[in-house]
């Protein structure tokens, strides 16, 4: 057993003894060395993603405006900003906050997933979950699901712009309404959705309380509340416009 | 009652341990849980095995020595104590799994029995308010609103017993630590220490190599005294303002 | 100001030998001894005696501080308290304690309060009033300097409590709030909750954490004294020195040495093996201190608190207290025929109710002290009233009602009251107290005998202090509510680092090595000990050991005790004692961590206590606080002191006996010596609470 080992050498340094504690005591703690701060990064990039997913699936929602209405504002995303930036400048701009954000959010996690495997080395042979939701309990792997989602998405609108119907297309609202035509596409789509609802209802929640916006019992309950409402509303408004193609209300 | 009892047994921290299956007829309903373990010890003790290891102390709910994981949940189904649980919560015939808290920042000392020494050090790294016997101004010289002291108190009842931590997914400290920052937080005399307290306490209790906090709530499910969640938040928040202080 | 006879001065040499018409039950099992008396205390106003004391204990520099190390064994009250404020003062402290951690020693389990003579409520309270009540509560047998001493100092605690951030309760105001218990008529109980044990620890065990962080203070958990280094100067004075430990989970005997001792390792209640203190509460400390020299006082004077929550069966490990705050609004009664015993209690018709107390004092009715209600309620069970289960043939438990308060203050106002009581009875139990009448039964809660200690707390040891409930100083033969929480902070905060000093300042001692013939011998008497336990290899469990004793005790030195009794229980102990030491099983090793083998010793010392807390009681007839002797009492059943005789302090001399052929020095015969008590101050008076 891999934990049998450190727990030897704690064992050793003279568990019960003062002296081996006082020896073992942080000497000069930094604000910015702790998990705590780590946590803090994850929630601030983390509210970053919900203002992106909450702009980005009022944007689909435009598809119910029809084709034209649809890509002018897909064009618009270009040439806002301008002409003090120039074309593309606020997106990249947007891009690039939004890429330093997942660095960040990534990197926190998976140190802190580290950190939660070696903190108990021996696992329990039984456990319940007693007091958490089940969102909670998704979000690494949740985590691991919407990156995977994001890199499939982005090669499929953004970068490849692979029109599994026809191949590469300069229209964002022909490629979105081939994408969602198809029924395996739609279900993948959904389902990560739902998980991106999940990963919001738990991580909004989760930012608030890091940040320690969540003091009172009053204020828990409303932080609960509103994280359920924003995962309710970005996977609730994400899911229309596929929902809506895939039943021939939104068509070419 | 009859029940089968699933238990860890490890000889010390260095040797692995396995789990051990025993059967006890002779249960009633009245015995507490640590009463129950008793009647085993005895039994064994007459059988020629040395009997199970496990820790308690006041047996009324207040001391934090007591602490097991049963059958999945830390100090069992009910909220409270290991000690205060009774055999009553059970049914006969019942399997019943024990195992000692799980943390790597708990080694094992013996069976049940952990180290949970890294609490005081946590504690010794900034949870208390620095004034020397006989330095005290007059009691009355500082009034606390009641809400505060309430509020200081709720958060006071934490008995240290680890269940937060055994409970947790991530094996954090995080309820214990934002019980005792709220605790002296809420009231006037903690506020010369406040910022150096969380930055000291929360330092400590990730270099004791618990994990971190993902605001699960599974700690506040498990706590035998019911410290809400708000606890760590206040912790958070006061991070925060340290970090605005630029500790 | 005293009406103590001149028949107990101290310099008449046939001052043991009792006069003529007095009985001395106890002869042949006890020798006496030259009297003992205070030197320490200074004379003078009784309100100036302190004062001076600080004033004439000798200083020590603090650059010498540093040069003198202290050892302090037990972290309740007393002991964190004591080692935060030395540690602070700048001494070497090592802290031990058999816990896992400093913070859950027993004091943590208080409840009630903790009293102040702060005179918030200007309610005509003083330091005179709550020394006269402390006094008058011991039932006179307490030494009036250390009391006045303590109700002095209490108001310097409350101060530094809430400073180091103790919450208690508040008024809306802001400003601290009282409350009056345990029958005094002024409100000057300080508290937190239910849970004011627990936050006046945790405050001690705070500042104790802090001066180990600052690196004055070492603390050693898992480890148990057993043994005490007593070592000669070299002028022929011999001075504690050090202890021997056991590392409870290596099972390391190591030796720690230092300039002195303090023992606050609390009190030994659980001879009785059913008490209301922690599984580990244990008397070894004081007990190898005792068979070092230090002298053990009053260790008969036991209280037993009415509200306990019942035994339900022969499993039955520990005892919980229920606040007596209860008998304020609950009415106790028993069935007045046995036959309606077993029923719903509901279904009994209040004219077949007898609210025994009540009727027997209808002037204090259910809110007589602890020890008269305590045994009222075991006359009605011995009576055969008694409710609850039958355990071996007798039902021990009374009904404390609250239906009569549910009916005229309603439910929720009881909930807002006792909410937290009823549900931990609810608990135990797994009965509804709102629907049904609790049953309660008086259990062993606190001992009031103890080392005994002079005016600077300091035993009959040089260099050995003791503090807390382990020294027998403060509370006489009964003490108050709310007061132990008071002395423990007492000792340990305000009075031990002011008279410790005094005998510090001869020193740093020589250096004792380790090798030192009283140290070896300290510690290969504790691994002899150790050795006997585990090659025994008997029959019979420590637990069946300890449980046999404490029926002994329960049964012949309780709540009532009578001379054949006593002598009887002298008999039962030495032939169990006896037995445990041919017969005992104690599986395991010694070099890791083993609970039989620890509670073998703690066990082996509590069947030498027992018989000593038996001779004790045997030699005092006369009824006083939470010692009631049968043959001493009123016409109508109460307790009877007699000053003339028995207003001494039996502080008793430990001695081997001469042919000690076995594993270990038995015990010999006790040699008594009495500390007379006088009273200048305040004056004896028989208490009535009809």
């Amino acid at each position: 057993m891999a934990s049998v080992a450190t727990q030897t050498s704690r064992q050793g340094s003279g568990p019960a003894s003062g002296q081996a504690a006082a020896a073992t005591l942080v000497q000069t703690p930094r604000a910015t060395r702790t998990t705590i701060y780590l946590k803090m990064l994850m929630a601030g990039s983390g509210l970053i993603f919900i203002g992106f997913v909450l702009l980005h699936m009022y944007g689909n929602l435009k598809a119910f405006a029809g084709h034209d209405a649809f890509d002018e504002y897909a064009h618009h995303l270009r040439t806002m900003g301008t002409p003090i930036l120039p074309e593309s400048g606020a997106l990249w701009i947007i891009r690039t906050v939004l890429v330093l954000s997942l660095v960040v959010h990534v990197y926190a996690a998976v140190t802190l997933w580290r950190r939660a495997r070696r903190a108990r080395t021996v696992r329990y042979q039984v456990k319940k979950h007693t007091g958490a939701i089940f969102a909670s309990r998704l979000m690494r792997w949740g985590g691991v699901t919407l990156l995977l989602f994001i890199i499939w998405h982005l090669l499929n609108f953004t970068i490849g712009k692979v029109n599994v119907q026809g191949g590469a297309t300069n229209d964002p609202y022909n490629l979105l309404v081939d994408t969602f035509d198809t029924w395996w596409l739609t279900l993948i789509y959904l389902l990560a959705m739902t998980m991106l609802g999940a990963h919001l209802h738990h991580g909004t929640w989760s930012a608030m309380q890091t940040l320690g916006l969540t003091g009172t019992e009053r204020a828990r309950v409303r932080s609960k509340r509103l994280a359920f409402a924003v995962a309710v509303v970005v996977t609730g408004g994400f899911s229309l416009v596929p929902i809506f193609v895939l039943a021939g209300v939104i068509t070419k | 009652m009859r029940v089968t009892l699933k238990i860890w047994r490890q000889p010390d921290a260095a040797t692995a341990g396995a789990m051990h299956t025993y059967e006890l007829d002779t249960v009633s309903p009245d015995m507490s849980f640590l009463e129950m373990l008793d009647v085993l010890n005895e039994q064994l003790n007459a059988a020629g095995e040395e009997p199970i290891a496990f820790d308690s102390d006041c047996r009324e709910g207040i001391c934090g020595m007591c602490g097991l994981m049963i059958n999945g949940e830390p100090h069992g189904p009910e909220v409270t104590t290991t000690c205060q649980l009774h055999m009553r919560s059970f049914k006969d015939g019942d399997e019943i799994t024990i195992e000692p808290w799980r943390s790597d920042a708990f080694p094992v000392v013996r069976d049940l029995c952990v180290d949970r020494g890294a609490f005081d050090r946590i504690i010794q790294s900034g949870g208390f308010i620095s004034v020397n016997t006989g330095s005290a101004p007059e009691a009355h010289s500082i009034q606390v609103p009641k809400e505060a002291a309430d509020r200081a108190f709720d958060a006071a009842t934490c008995i240290g017993c680890g269940a937060c931590v055994a409970a947790c997914p991530n094996g954090s400290a995080s309820l214990f630590m934002g019980a005792k920052i709220t605790h002296l937080g809420e009231l006037p005399q903690g506020q010369a220490e406040r910022d150096n307290r969380v930055v000291s306490m929360v330092s400590q209790h990730d270099h004791e190599g618990f994990g971190g906090c993902t605001n699960i709530g599974e700690c506040t499910a498990a706590c035998p005294k019911e410290i809400p969640l708000d606890v760590i938040s206040q912790m958070n928040r006061d991070l925060r303002k340290a970090l605005q202080h630029g500790h | 100001m005293t009406d103590m006879p001149d028949t107990t001065t101290t310099s008449d040499p046939s001052y043991h030998v009792p006069a003529e018409g007095e009985s001395d039950d106890a002869a042949g099992y006890y020798v006496p001894g030259e009297p003992i008396v205070d030197t320490k205390a200074p004379g003078g106003p009784i309100d100036e005696r302190w004062s001076t004391r600080k004033f004439e204990a000798r200083l020590v520099n603090p650059a010498n501080r540093r040069k003198l190390s202290i050892i302090i064994v037990g972290t309740g009250l007393a002991g964190a308290s004591a080692a935060a404020t030395l540690g602070e003062a700048g001494y070497v402290v090592k802290s031990f304690c058999y816990q896992d951690s400093p913070r859950r020693a027993h004091s943590i389990a208080a409840q009630g309060g903790i009293n102040a003579a702060k005179n918030y409520k200007e309610d005509g309270d003083s330091v005179h009033r709550l020394f006269y009540d402390t006094v008058k509560g011991g039932d006179y047998r307490s030494r009036e300097s250390n009391v006045y001493r303590l109700a002095e100092v209490s108001t310097n605690i409350i101060d530094q409590c809430v400073a180091q951030g103790v919450p208690f309760a508040r008024e809306y105001g802001g400003l601290l709030d009282n409350r009056s218990f345990g029958g005094v008529q002024v409100s000057r109980t300080f508290y937190a909750r239910g849970q004011t044990g627990q936050q006046l620890l945790i405050g001690a065990y705070q500042a104790l954490e802090r001066q180990v962080q600052a690196g004055t203070v070492t603390t050693y958990t898992r480890h148990e004294m057993l043994e005490l280094i007593v070592v000669d100067d070299g002028e022929g004075k011999k001075r504690a020195r050090g202890i021997i430990a056991r590392d409870m989970v290596t099972g390391a005997i190591e030796t720690h040495l230092a300039d002195v001792v303090v023992l606050a390792s609390g009190g030994y209640g659980n001879v009785f093996y059913l008490s209301t203190n922690a599984m580990g509460s244990n008397v070894t400390a004081s007990w190898r201190a005792h068979r070092k020299g230090a002298y053990m006082a009053n260790p008969c004077y036991t209280q037993i608190h009415p509200t306990c929550i019942p035994v339900t069966g022969s499993h039955q490990s520990k005892l919980t207290l229920m606040s007596e705050s209860l008998r304020n609004d609950g009415r106790i009664w028993v069935p007045k025929k046995k036959e309606d015993c077993d029923k719903d209690p509901r279904s009994i018709p209040e004219e077949d109710r007898d609210y025994y107390l009540e009727r027997i004092y209808p002037s204090f009715g259910n809110l007589v002290p602890r020890d008269i209600a305590s045994r009222a309620a075991k006359y009605q069970c011995d009576d055969g009233r008694g409710v609850g289960p039958e355990v071996d043939g007798v039902r021990r438990g009374v009904y404390l009602d609250f239906a009569d308060a549910i009916a005229r203050l309603g439910r929720d106002a009881i909930e807002e009251k006792y909410g937290n009581l009823f549900d931990m009875y609810a608990r135990i139990t797994g009965e509804n107290p709102y629907e049904v009448p609790m049953r309660i039964y008086p259990a062993v809660h606190y001992v009031m005998g103890g080392l005994w200690v002079d005016y600077d707390l300091q035993s009959t040891i040089p260099g050995l202090f003791v503090t807390g409930e382990a020294n027998f100083s403060d509370h006489g033969a009964n003490r108050l509510g709310a007061s132990a929480l008071m002395q423990g902070l007492a000792d340990g905060y305000f009075v031990l680092p002011h008279t410790i000093r005094d005998y510090l300042a001869d020193g740093p001692f020589e250096k004792v090595a380790e090798d030192h013939p009283a140290v070896v011998e300290a510690r290969e008497s504790v691994q002899r000990r150790i050795e006997h336990y585990l090659t025994v290899n008997g029959t019979r469990s420590v637990d069946s050991y300890h449980r046999e004793l404490g029926n002994i005790m329960w049964e012949y030195c309780g709540m009532e005790r009578t001379e054949d009794g006593l002598k009887k229980a002298i008999d039962l102990i030495r032939t169990l004692r006896d037995d445990f030491h041919r017969n005992v099983k104690v599986l395991g090793s010694a070099d890791s961590l083993n609970q039989s083998l620890e509670k073998a010793g703690r066990v082996a010392d509590f069947l030498e206590l027992g018989e000593l807390m038996c001779i004790d009681a045997l030699n005092r007839r006369e009824s006083c606080g939470g010692h009631f002797r049968a043959e001493s009492q009123t016409e109508d059943g109460e307790a009877l002191r007699h000053d003339d005789l028995y207003a001494y302090v039996a502080a008793w001399e430990f001695t081997p006996e001469d042919a000690g052929e076995s594993w270990a020095t038995p015990m010999g015969t006790p040699v008594l010596h009495k500390e007379d008590l006088t009273y200048t101050a305040i004056e004896m008076k028989q208490r009535s609470y009809k």
